[in-house]
């Protein structure tokens, strides 16, 4: 791994300035990151650790019937609140078909749904990835991609976005709240993710030193809690699992 | 860089320096505080082999920074017996085979004894299966270790129903 600054900052404005600085990545649970980075994947220079950042870590109850999700919460944690699992089931059941257990007590909202992409070359660093590496080409095309993207691919990359919570996120038009350099936006979950395209390195609507700072799902999706489920069509690889999770959704 | 942290340890408070960031709470337990009950299988959070408890939580300590862990409390399976008592686990890990080289074994009580306290499993084989799913066991003693898990939630339940009896 290569060695890299640590910081721990007070604030979200603080985190923002010192995330900002090429080279920067976020530390929440670290569950992908320190994987990342003992494989030579990413390489960080700089260590901005918001793990401890106050006010993250609520799940709270909007008066619209949503909730508002704090990007510290625990995947467990979230997964297991009762209010949550019974209005937002396919949500629930989406977080507790990944991982592990230890996993989930670890990796928080927000690193679940930054977390990259589990093809095997863009984890393999004496492959080519484009995603990895723009312009190196991608081995995954003629390679073993069972496991990769049937939609939404491009000649440049054929990976998968890996998290089985978003799914239902997009599927109930939840929305992420960002802190950045301008302020605070909003982005639908559906937008934050980008398509390959020609420039798979780019994979989110995230500027430098921008950091999620919850999760909103609106309150129109308890209205059919009763029908909904998370279904995962595919074995699981422990850690290295994949998704092609269909959220059903009938009112 | 000059990091100094403070962990309690199965109870006992330790003052660590760090001369380098990239220390993992596994290395920090193992290498520096010599407590290497807690193994390191894969390294990269697919084995189990290093869960410990933190703030009462199972994890993978390999894929967390001993950084930022400063003053959490850790336990180990160093600190689960008391004297030469062992606790009700490791006793049903014996009585039951829960184990062949024993590698993964300290994981997988650290483990089940976070399953047991996260109160998600019950005494439903499938779901404790499920909850155990983050520790492999290259010798296959699975249904041993399911059966040592199952007699001690058992005896929780019982105890807990005579409690409130």
């Amino acid at each position: 791994m290569k060695t890299f600054h640590y910081i721990r900052p007070a604030s979200i404005a603080e985190a923002v300035a010192a995330a900002a600085e090429p080279g920067a990545a976020y530390l929440a649970g670290g569950t992908n990151l320190l994987d990342l980075m003992k494989g030579g994947i990413t390489r960080p220079s700089r260590l901005v650790d918001v793990s401890r950042l106050p006010g993250l870590d609520r799940i709270e109850r909007l008066p619209d019937g949503g909730v508002r999700i704090g990007a510290l919460v625990r995947n467990a944690d979230l997964a297991h609140d009762p209010d949550f699992a019974r209005s937002y089931p396919t949500i629930a059941e989406a977080l507790l078909s990944g991982a592990s257990a230890q996993l989930r007590n670890a990796a928080t909202v927000g690193g679940n749904l930054l977390q990259r992409t589990r093809c095997g070359y863009f984890y393999d660093v004496a492959s080519a990835c484009n995603k990895r590496q723009p312009g190196a080409g991608c081995d995954a095309r003629d390679g073993e991609n069972r496991l990769h993207a049937v939609l939404g691919w491009s000649e440049a990359c054929i990976a998968t976005h890996p998290s089985d919570f978003c799914v239902p996120l997009v599927a109930l038009d939840a929305v992420v709240e960002i802190e950045g350099r301008a302020g605070r936006r909003e982005v639908a979950v559906e937008a934050l993710h980008c398509l390959p395209g020609d420039t798979p390195a780019r994979e989110s609507a995230l500027e430098p030193g921008d950091l999620i700072v919850a999760l909103r799902v609106p309150g129109e999706a308890r209205a059919f809690s009763a029908h909904q489920r998370y279904l995962k069509v595919r074995e699981r690889f422990l850690c290295l699992c994949h998704g092609i999770g269909r959220s059903g959704v009938a009112d | 860089m000059n990091l100094s942290i403070s962990l309690t340890v199965n109870s006992v408070r330790r003052d660590v320096e760090l001369e380098d960031p990239r220390v993992t709470l596994l290395d920090l337990l193992r290498e520096r505080l010599h407590l290497t009950g807690t193994k390191k299988g894969c390294d990269r959070g697919q084995c189990g082999a290093c869960t410990v408890l933190v703030d009462g939580r199972r994890i993978n300590s390999c894929l967390a920074l001993a950084i930022s862990h400063d003053g959490a409390d850790v336990l180990t399976i160093e600190g689960v017996a008391h004297g030469d008592q062992l606790h009700p686990l490791q006793t049903a890990f014996i009585a039951h085979d829960g184990f062949q080289c024993g590698f993964c074994t300290p994981g997988q009580i650290m483990s089940a004894l976070g399953l047991i306290r996260e109160g998600q499993a019950g005494d439903d084989p499938e779901r404790v299966r499920e909850g155990m799913s983050g520790n492999l066991c290259r010798c296959g003693a699975y249904s041993g270790i399911t059966d040592a898990v199952l007699e001690v939630q058992k005896s929780l339940n019982e105890a807990n129903q005579r409690r409130s009896a």
